[in-house]
């Protein structure tokens, strides 16, 4: 008998193909279990007896809501603030010095969060400019994300007790969020700095820029070879001359050399723009 | 190797914050309170590294503790940690205040645990 989560064969690649073709992202043949512990949700929220009545229902009717939803619950959004604090560390001692130098006339800096998620990225680098004494400088930090779900609670700036524990140093939180109910709000002022859009980074990305600084992380990882190439090149688009790319720990840059010079600081690896 | 002290009055927490730090090579002394605390201290001075205490206990509570340990030159490069269900701002910062390193609410797990001791520092 068919258990309620088996995915039929032919499913299990449209699932696949649906999720290529609207995100990028590159699932294997080894992801039932993600398939199942992510899908199911979405299966009884509808009332469906299974994910392969999900399948024929996306079939039948095109239904893009739905379609995005399944592209949304599939996936990761994991994040937290101060993700690799060797970067942080490496922007402190090094990227803000030498934009103090280089743009103390025009006293303006554009940074991004490609990949934003629920915000946690482009927050950090607002905190920490505020706490580097960039307060009275015109700042812009773009977080942008495919996932308007994750936007939407990314722009409240509103997060649970469990996400303040992770990676945020106590005295930040101290100075820069407030009490919300159960959950703590990051200051206006630090909200102000930041304004978030939905973007699909396989999309031409010539009009954004340019940014002193763009972080990518930890979101090329789910995408193939090609996907990766074109991404690097699109980036590299975006940036100041020596502007700052810093991806992912796990992630390492497809045919970067190009464009890029990587360089190590204090255990960071960046790539500086061309 | 580097001495820890774990403060709490409940057994369970103190077992689980003691194997955890274990874990990461801690040598590990406890505590049940804030006064017991002062005695391990008192013993072990010179070795000790950190400290990871509750804020609610008997006798004395983690915030005394953490100002007393604050009044001792010797113990200036101690790490302290509150790890508390106190979890309102005026206890974070009264506790930042008194000179608490980082502040942890419960719950929590080990993750994010280490990721606080590598914010002080006290792991490498
Ligand atoms: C694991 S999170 C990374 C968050 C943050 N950059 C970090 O490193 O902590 C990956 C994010 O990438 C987003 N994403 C996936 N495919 C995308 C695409 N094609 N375009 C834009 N964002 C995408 C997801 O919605 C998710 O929020």
């Amino acid at each position: 008998m068919e258990t309620l989560a088996e995915i039929f064969t032919d499913n299990y690649r449209f699932l696949q193909q649906h999720v290529y073709s609207h995100s990028g992202i590159v699932l294997d043949h080894d992801k039932h279990y993600l398939f199942e512990s992510r899908l199911m949700p979405i299966v009884r929220q509808l009332g469906l007896g299974s994910i392969n009545d999900l399948c024929s229902l996306l079939l039948k009717t095109k239904e893009t809501a739905l379609g995005r939803q399944v592209v949304e619950a599939m996936t990761t959004n994991e994040t937290y603030f101060f993700r690799d604090p060797a970067q942080y560390e490496a922007i402190r001692t090094v990227l803000l010095p030498e934009l103090r130098q280089s743009k103390g006339d025009q006293k303006k800096l554009r940074f991004w969060s490609a990949a934003s998620s629920s915000g946690q990225e482009a927050y950090s680098l607002a905190m920490l400019l505020l706490e580097e004494g960039f307060g009275d400088w015109n700042i812009q930090i773009y977080g942008t994300d495919f996932s308007s779900q994750v936007l939407e609670s990314a722009r409240t700036g509103k997060y649970r007790q469990i996400d303040m524990n992770r990676g945020l140093p106590s005295p930040l939180l101290a100075r820069h969020f407030r009490r919300s109910g159960l959950d703590w709000q990051v200051s206006d002022r630090v909200r102000q700095m930041v304004t978030f859009e939905t973007l699909d980074l396989r999309k031409s990305l010539r009009t954004l820029g340019p940014f002193d600084l763009v972080f990518c992380r930890n979101v090329m990882i789910y995408f193939d070879t090609q996907t990766k190439k074109n991404l690097i090149q699109e980036l590299h688009g975006t940036l100041f001359r020596h502007g700052w790319l810093l991806l992912g720990g796990a992630e390492t840059a497809f045919g970067a050399e190009q464009w890029f010079d990587k360089q190590t600081v204090q255990g960071a690896t960046l790539y500086v723009a061309h | 190797m580097a001495n820890a002290l774990v403060v709490d009055d409940s057994r369970a927490v103190r077992m689980i914050l003691s194997k955890n730090l274990r874990e990461v090579g801690f040598d590990v002394r406890e505590a049940g309170n804030g006064r017991e605390a002062l005695e391990v201290v008192a013993a072990e001075k010179a070795s000790l590294r950190l400290v990871l205490t509750d804020w609610n206990m008997p006798e004395m509570n983690g915030l005394e503790l953490l100002k007393c340990l604050r009044k001792d030159p010797a113990l200036a490069s101690l790490i302290i940690i509150m790890v508390t269900t106190e979890t309102e701002m005026e206890h974070i910062t009264e506790a930042l205040d008194a000179g608490a390193n980082e502040y942890v609410m419960k719950p929590f797990d080990k993750e994010i645990l280490f990721q606080k001791l590598d914010l002080t520092g006290v792991r490498a």
